[in-house]
């Protein structure tokens, strides 16, 4: 086993299906010689070829359009996306086309593509580069959303989203590409090799869609959390000193519903942390969830932890962040119930 | 069922590929630069049909030698020409003013315009102050030829307490309602459209004021570049549509934007838009044909789209290592020269200049960007603020704040 950052991960993982399944393609903007703006597709085109891994024109309609035709030829593409807040163009293409291809078809016709895409803040990406969009895709049907949280899962996760049939949508945190981020902009930033979850398995493994990790065990309170949001709710659940249960979802849609609902009855309490903007963001659809399934076990109202409902500012991202000192005081408050 | 045609061979696909890469020679013999002057200069009733080859040559103005040939030499006074060299020294002190403050940490980003100088001061300087601009992150001297306050474009780079946009802008995305300059967006093309959209609005309200747009070669494969031709061809809109070809969009040379077999002016060919191929490091020739597209607009007989044939000669941002995907220092070798050097030249052989003054010029403008560096660093800078108060995160969402937008700031303690 070696020690990997998120990038090498990702990497890794589509370095393995392009040697495993030939018809696997990789293809976006930047993603062949550079090798990405992330550098996520750093080698693989000097190794597996430039018609297996190509640059394309900036054009997120034709990317998604096209990867469409080849999956509906048989090929499983891998489109990237540069940035999440691109995505927008090629929703008509993965929104109307894409998520509902099987189903106007009976089956005749499907379009098993995987788009990555680096999302969130952080990085000083002000309003058109921190997005969280993925409450958008959980909405429509057909199409499966998945997050990782650590280089482990990023590998896992991505090579069950190329294998998997269905569409998949696959955000990446990119303030998590180098190392974690416990939400302290103030302190140093600990990188991934010193972290146990760099330990990334050599070759084939996947991490199934669908299923969630209990990333710390507790009593008190259940987290729910994904992404880049996992890192932040560990360290404000140490601020806190709350015996709390974190799960990291991994998957949104279809969402690990038996792992929330065992959770949740075992604490009693609920917070729900994402750092998109709050109104009609993923945790709406969680806390009704919860709601519905847990509602006899619950001793407290649901928090929700989220961004703002403004557009991410540049010079404010810490204000604007759901960091730990936030987290940590809603815990305190459905402790307090 | 009918037998499939016999097919010679299996297909294969063809992925462009630049003819040189890091460690290869710099190499642009493939290039066909044809001589300045010899461009016709159609009038400015002339349809697309008629000028294709426009669109596929090259209008360049000033020779070898520095000298103006051709029917596209603009006659320009000394004022003129002298008012654009100064403008276009000091967006290149700017640009390297603040990629210096970046690499300091002062902010996070920065994006120079190296190279493209001619493109944003010559066409700033060719339209009307009321005219609208629609520009990309990479005409900061658009600004500049406006003489908009350096130290106001520098408050925006360090999102301080003297940036008028709050702080919630990315640095290099200004906007300046008062300088005709619409707010950058981050979304690549989105801003080609909405210029066409605006110069609409102009004709529909018996306006007089034009609108020009700023794209970049790679960017032309958005849709937005092409709806924007669609709209501005049909409803023969008053707007200058300029297209930057740098050769680079990030690591992606000009051919994977479709550059490999056509020119990025003859796109506007197919939708009946008089399309122009212009020298974009001759500072005489960016003007004469802004002017000459501006008179078309002017006169009501249309759109033009312009393609502005330059090189990016620096990285595409602080984030960027050109010299992984390109050789290094081709920027230096670009056959079309450096815009600043060729217009100094030329007003060094019309008698009107001389390189004692250019250096004393540079020293001025030097002097005038530092000058501008110390008022906004002393408003603050990124790493170290004053910052508006991050209050005004909550501001300008909606136009008055709803109910749940003051409860989260008042959540936020601010
Ligand atoms: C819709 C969208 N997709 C992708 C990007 C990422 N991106 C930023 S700049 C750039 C390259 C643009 O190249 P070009 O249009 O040639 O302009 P240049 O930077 O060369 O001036 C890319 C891909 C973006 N900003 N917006």
């Amino acid at each position: 086993m070696a020690t990997m950052t998120m990038v090498q991960a990702l990497n890794a993982a589509m370095d393995e299906m392009l040697t495993r399944n030939g018809d696997v393609v990789v293809l976006g903007e930047d993603v062949g010689y550079f090798g990405g703006v992330f550098r996520c597709t750093e080698g693989l085109q000097r190794k597996h070829g430039r018609t297996r891994v190509f640059d394309t024109p900036i054009t997120e309609a034709g990317i998604m359009g096209i990867a469409v035709g080849m999956a509906a030829y048989g090929l499983r593409p891998v489109a990237e996306m540069q940035f999440a807040d691109y995505i927008y163009p090629a929703c008509d293409q993965l929104i109307s086309e894409a998520a509902r291809l099987r189903y106007r078809s009976a089956g005749e016709f499907t379009a098993p593509v995987t788009v990555r895409a680096p999302y969130g803040g952080g990085i000083f990406g002000g309003q058109t580069h921190s997005q969280s969009p993925e409450a958008i895709f959980t909405h429509v049907a057909g199409i499966k959303t998945v997050i990782p949280s650590t280089p482990f899962d990023a590998k896992g996760l991505l090579i069950s989203a190329i294998e998997d049939d269905d569409p998949v949508m696959f955000f990446e945190p990119k303030r998590l590409y180098n190392g974690p981020f416990e939400g302290y902009h103030d302190r140093p930033v600990v990188p991934w090799s010193r972290h146990p979850a760099s330990e990334v398995p050599e070759g084939h493994y996947a991490i199934p869609l669908g299923k969630a990790a209990t990333v710390r065990s507790g009593a008190a309170v259940t987290i729910l959390a994904y992404g880049t949001m996992v890192h932040v709710a560990l360290a404000a659940a140490r601020d806190a000193q709350v015996d709390a249960e974190i799960l990291d979802l991994r998957t949104l849609v279809p969402v690990d519903i038996e792992a929330i609902e065992a959770s949740v009855r075992k604490t009693g309490r609920c917070v729900i942390v994402h750092e998109a903007t709050r109104t009609g963001g993923f945790g709406a659809e969680l806390s009704a969830l919860v709601q519905e399934h847990c509602f006899h076990h619950l001793e407290a109202p649901i928090e929700r932890v989220t961004g703002w409902d403004t557009p991410y500012p540049h010079a404010f991202e810490w204000e604007y962040f759901p960091g730990p000192a936030r987290i940590a005081e809603a815990l305190r408050r459905v402790m307090e119930e | 069922m009918d037998a499939p045609l016999p097919c010679p061979a299996p297909l294969s696909l063809h992925v462009p590929e630049p003819p040189q890469r890091p460690g290869s020679e710099i190499d642009f013999s493939a290039l066909s630069v044809p001589p300045a002057g010899a461009a016709r200069r159609p009038d400015t009733d002339c349809s697309a049909a008629d000028m294709t080859d426009l669109a596929y040559d090259l209008v360049r103005v000033l020779d070898d030698e520095g000298h103006a040939v051709g029917p596209w030499a603009p006659a320009l006074d000394p004022d003129t020409l002298l008012r654009g060299l100064r403008s276009m020294m000091t967006v290149r002190a700017y640009d390297e003013r603040m990629q210096r403050a970046q690499r300091q940490g002062k902010t996070s980003f920065y994006m120079k315009c190296t190279g493209e100088e001619a493109i944003a001061v010559a066409q700033g300087m060719a339209l009307d102050r009321a005219d609208m601009l629609f520009p990309t992150y990479r005409q900061q001297g658009l600004l500049i030829a406006r003489d908009w306050p350096l130290a106001d474009m520098m408050c925006q780079v360090y999102s301080n307490a003297g940036d008028r946009l709050k702080g919630r802008q990315m640095p290099v995305f200004y906007s300046s309602r008062e300088a005709g300059f619409f707010s950058i967006s981050g979304n690549l093309g989105t801003q080609y459209s909405q210029a066409v959209g605006w110069a609409m609005a102009s004709a529909i309200k018996g306006d007089t004021r034009i609108a020009a747009a700023w794209i970049g070669e790679g960017a032309t494969a958005e849709g937005d570049f092409h709806h924007a031709l669609t709209f501005a061809s049909v409803y023969r809109a008053p707007v200058i549509l300029n297209l930057v070809n740098n050769h680079w969009a990030i690591s992606s040379y000009h051919g994977i934007a479709g550059g490999e077999r056509t020119t990025f002016a003859a796109r506007g060919l197919g939708y009946g838009i008089p399309s122009l191929r212009v020298d974009g490091n001759d500072f005489l020739a960016v003007f004469a044909a802004t002017r000459w597209a501006a008179a078309r607009a002017r006169a009501n007989l249309g759109p033009t789209l312009i393609e502005l044939f330059t090189y990016r000669a620096a990285a595409h941002s602080t984030s960027d290592d050109p010299g992984k995907y390109r050789p290094e220092n081709a920027g230096a070798r670009w056959p079309l020269g450096d815009p600043i050097d060729r217009l100094r030249r030329h007003l060094i052989g019309l008698g009107i200049w001389s390189e004692a003054r250019h250096e004393a010029l540079g020293q001025e403008v030097a002097a005038a960007v530092q000058a501008a560096g110390k008022e906004a660093e002393a408003l603050g800078t990124l790493d170290k603020g004053p910052f508006h108060s991050a209050r005004t995160m909550f501001e300008d969402v909606y136009k008055t704040m709803p109910w749940h937008l003051e409860r989260q700031r008042r959540q936020a303690g601010i």
